[in-house]
């Protein structure tokens, strides 16, 4: 018994607009909406509607054999939202055969689990949020943004509630293991690690349509027999592809759709079956753990973290960015929290990479800026007005310290009251009950002893009531 | 080789190209040159080529004594070759302006009759290409050209051209029609032409209708700077400096360097300007500086060199070339030797080259603004830009450019 699980990742940054140095202080909007909505538009005809459909006719016609798991961003899903709305319902009729699993993953696509756990905490619950009230799912494995997980992230991962965990089967770590296995997670033993099987994913999303590959042209027939000639024992295959990869990466004349459409009729053949990423948690076992100290992803050919924090702007940015986080989640105003989300993707400091020569041609593939040095001041300029905002409502003259105390007093102050409300009532009810019981012996009751701050107390719990 | 200037007298970039590329040449081995230039002063670093001084070639029989020849120009040039170079005389250039020795004066620069003496500077080529033993000439840019054409048509022997600019790039479009001609006479003439960049390769095509098919781009290099040049000390002002370095001429765009500067100096008061050298625009951009009210953070401290310029970049912390037309453009190189982040236009040829550098176009002077404050702004910025910007600018190197070269000759020698 052999399963495949595919996941698909839909992901769209907000991109910024070209901003001035000038505009800092002047100029609180950041996004190029014409370019969002054009490329958001465009890619979602090309691809993702097209892809979307393939997948609705692929789990109808093989009367839900077919299965597969999305992971998509909440800054993606906004997008949609605003521009491409259709794409949204058609999501909602794949979630609706309950065929299709909703994976997690941060809600801004941020590289917060490597910077600011709290930071990290609250987008995976906001998305989880996100999910369900579009979809009414619940997530029940979690991919990390761009696949990064290390021993660091996965205690946090396991806390949030999740049993598997999608991440890159990078061969430092392996080393002769294989990726087509169930692992657990070596910091935490109960959370069973997926690892994307490389070379298989890739063969679709790069090579599918390169003529100079030896084996140009890879049908379903074809494909599907790797699958099978894997060992016996190798039972789950996780092929993690890029959305776009159907119609817009590898364009729809490559036949990539039909390609993906006839995937179920060849693994029926072969007896290879379609698993999510739930019932490869849920049915197999993990053979073993797999320690992993320094940060992976799926990114480069390092596989590491270095396409995001590789050189000395990304770590400034990324520096400034999340030493402002603290501050922001203290804040109440909306429009500053969402520039705070569109902020932190990732994408923006993908942009900022150097390593021109080896990987960066994928890099500036996908960059909207002609040099990273372009990437990086635009972003900073925008950053410096975004922290200047922050400021404004939390002036950095009072210390982080200071600030916390203070919020700790109002929180505290919070406790207190509800604390003084609860000894009051209760109080109240002694009395009753006092003066019930003594009603008919002695009126001269003493009187109880009141809180310090009683004035207040009393008109909260008047409030309560 | 044929060419107008030969470090230490230099005027511009064009002795320093030729030199670099000569000695990266002698450097991939089993070369042997000749370089012919105007007017030699004695102190040129013979080590890696055969210097000959076109003043002291005769073109007319003089009968002088071997001990007058050597007490005259022994220092210049071996009197076996006066000799060997006057037994090649070709006509009678006796109606010339010719001296003691037969010999034309040169001035080695740019005079006003410049003209007179590309002329006569291919008079004498005829010598010398008649005398030397050689496989292929190489003229470097326009004022060889003639010597080059004269050369190639004594011997039979092929001729390379190496355009460092054209006029175009030098006017801005108005092309001078004389200049033009013995441009365009040398490429049609050459086997084969090398442009310094692609965009100069573009111009020769277009512009000089000529086959894209034998112009070939070898980008120039930089040697590398001595320690004592990397160790200049110099008093660095509070403020930021923000450095223009170059002739003030219309090629160069200054105008939009003022532009820019009064941009940042809106939002910015912690910067200084600073537009070193001169030229035929200077007093207008000072007047400009006047008008945008900015005199006192924009300084113009005139025409820097040697040690000077080095001094001055060390104190700079941002270098800008907002070039209109740049064939290539050695300056942003020599910032970045010395650490400098550069802010280049992308009109310049070296942007083809250079990664580590922030390009613009040059009459975008918003985002010129924008560029200078980041790098003063964003440490990080500058770091980055200064730090990859050495490294980058190491591997530049002058025997790369030169195996190009000699990869051109071999395959100009088959045909």
């Amino acid at each position: 018994m052999k399963a495949v699980s595919l996941n698909f990742e839909i992901h769209q940054p907000f991109r910024l607009k070209r901003y001035r140095f000038f505009d800092i202080g002047n100029d609180h909007y950041y996004y190029d909406d014409f370019l969002n909505d054009d490329i958001v538009t465009r890619i979602a005809h090309q691809s993702y509607i097209p892809a979307a459909e393939t997948l609705l006719r692929m789990i109808n016609d093989t009367k839900g054999a077919f299965r597969c798991s999305i992971s998509i961003t909440g800054v993606a899903i906004e997008q949609f939202e605003q521009y491409v709305p259709e794409f949204i319902d058609l999501l909602r009729r794949l979630a609706d055969t309950g065929k299709v699993e909703f994976i997690a993953t941060p809600y801004a696509h941020s590289l917060a689990s490597l910077y600011d756990p709290e930071e990290f905490r609250q987008q995976v619950e906001m998305q989880c949020r996100k999910l369900h009230e579009l979809f009414g799912v619940k997530p029940k494995v979690f991919r990390n943004t761009e696949l990064i997980y290390s021993d660091d992230i996965a205690p946090q991962i396991l806390g949030m509630g999740f049993k598997g965990c999608i991440t890159e089967g990078v061969k430092h770590i392996l080393g002769w293991k294989s990726a087509d296995y169930v692992y657990s997670a070596a910091s935490a033993p109960k959370l069973k690690l997926l690892l994307k099987n490389d070379k298989l994913s890739d063969d679709i999303a790069f090579r599918f349509s390169d003529t100079s590959w030896d084996a140009f042209p890879l049908t379903a027939d074809k494909y599907m027999d790797w699958i099978a000639a894997t060992p016996p024992e190798e039972q789950i295959i996780n092929l993690c592809l890029n959305l776009e990869t159907f119609g817009s990466l590898q364009p729809a004349s490559s036949g990539i759709l039909q390609f993906l459409e006839a995937l179920p009729r060849f693994a029926n053949e072969r007896g290879i079956e379609f698993w999510t990423p739930s019932d490869a948690v849920s049915k197999l076992k993990p053979v073993g753990e797999l320690a992993v100290v320094h940060a992976i992803s799926g990114a480069d050919e390092a596989r590491d973290t270095s396409a995001w924090i590789g050189n000395a702007l990304q770590h400034e940015a990324l520096d400034k960015l999340y030493r402002a986080g603290e501050r922001v989640r203290l804040c109440e105003d909306r429009r500053l929290k969402q520039d705070w989300w569109y902020l932190q993707g990732s994408d923006h400091f993908y942009y900022m990479s150097t390593k021109h020569f080896a990987d960066g041609a994928v890099h500036s593939q996908f960059s909207p800026y002609e040099t990273p040095y372009q990437a990086f001041t635009n972003y900073m300029n925008v950053l410096a007005d975004f922290l200047v905002r922050v400021d404004e409502q939390y002036p950095l003259t009072i210390d982080n310290e200071e600030l916390n105390s203070l919020l700790k007093t109002i929180r505290n102050q919070e406790r207190e009251i509800a604390e003084l409300t609860r000894e009051k009532e209760s109080m109240s009810k002694n009395l009753e009950q006092y003066n019930i019981e003594h009603q008919l012996r002695d009126k001269a009751a003493p009187e109880p002893e009141k809180p310090v701050k009683k004035t207040r107390a009393k008109k909260t719990a008047k409030k309560a009531e | 080789m044929f060419g107008w200037e030969f470090p230490p007298h230099i005027l511009g970039g064009l002795g320093t190209a030729s030199y670099g590329l000569t000695q990266g040449m002698w450097q991939n081995g089993d070369m042997d040159i000749t370089f012919v230039i105007p007017k030699p002063w004695g102190d040129e670093d013979r080590s890696f080529a055969h210097i000959i001084g076109a003043s002291q070639v005769p073109v007319a029989w003089r009968d002088v004594s071997r001990d007058y020849v050597e007490q005259r120009i022994g220092k210049l040039m071996d009197p076996d070759l006066y000799f060997r170079l006057r037994d090649h005389i070709y006509a009678d250039f006796n109606y010339m302006r010719t001296n003691d020795l037969g010999c034309l004066e040169f001035s080695g620069r740019y005079p006003d009759n410049l003209l007179e003496e590309i002329n006569n500077y291919s008079i004498t080529a005829g010598v010398i290409a008649r005398t030397v033993d050689f496989d292929i000439i190489h003229s470097h840019d326009w004022l060889t050209y003639p010597a080059g054409i004269h050369a190639k048509q004594v011997t039979g022997k092929p001729l390379v051209i190496h355009v460092h600019a054209t006029d175009y790039d030098r006017s801005r479009g108005n092309v001078n029609p004389t200049v033009f001609n013995i441009e365009r006479d040398g490429m049609i003439h050459a086997d084969h032409i090398i442009t310094v960049s692609n965009l100069t390769r573009q111009t020769v095509i277009e512009k000089y209708g000529i086959d894209p098919a034998k112009v070939t781009t070898v980008h120039n290099a930089v040697v590398p700077l001595s320690r004592e040049l990397l160790d200049v000390q110099t008093q660095k002002p509070k403020e930021k400096v923000v450095t223009f370095l170059g002739r003030i001429t219309m090629q160069k765009g200054p105008e939009y360097f003022v532009e820019a500067a009064a941009k940042v100096l809106k939002n910015n008061h912690n910067v200084r300007f600073v537009m070193a050298g001169s030229g035929d625009m200077m007093d207008k951009m000072i007047d400009l500086a006047a008008e945008r009210g900015i005199a006192d953070r924009f300084h113009f401290p005139g025409f820097q060199k040697g040690k000077q310029v080095y001094e001055m970049l060390k104190a700079s912390d941002v270098y800008i070339m907002p070039s209109v037309s740049e064939p290539f453009g050695i300056s942003p190189l020599e910032a970045m030797q010395m650490g400098v982040p550069s802010i280049i236009s992308k009109q310049s040829g070296c942007a083809e080259i250079l990664n580590h550098v922030i390009k613009t176009d040059y009459w975008d002077i918003d985002a010129m603004a924008d560029a200078i404050n980041a790098i003063i702004s964003y440490p990080a910025l500058y770091r980055t830009l200064r730090e990859e910007g050495l490294a980058e600018v190491a591997q530049i190197t002058w025997d790369k450019a030169g195996k190009k070269v000699i990869d051109i000759y071999k395959k100009v020698l088959n045909r």
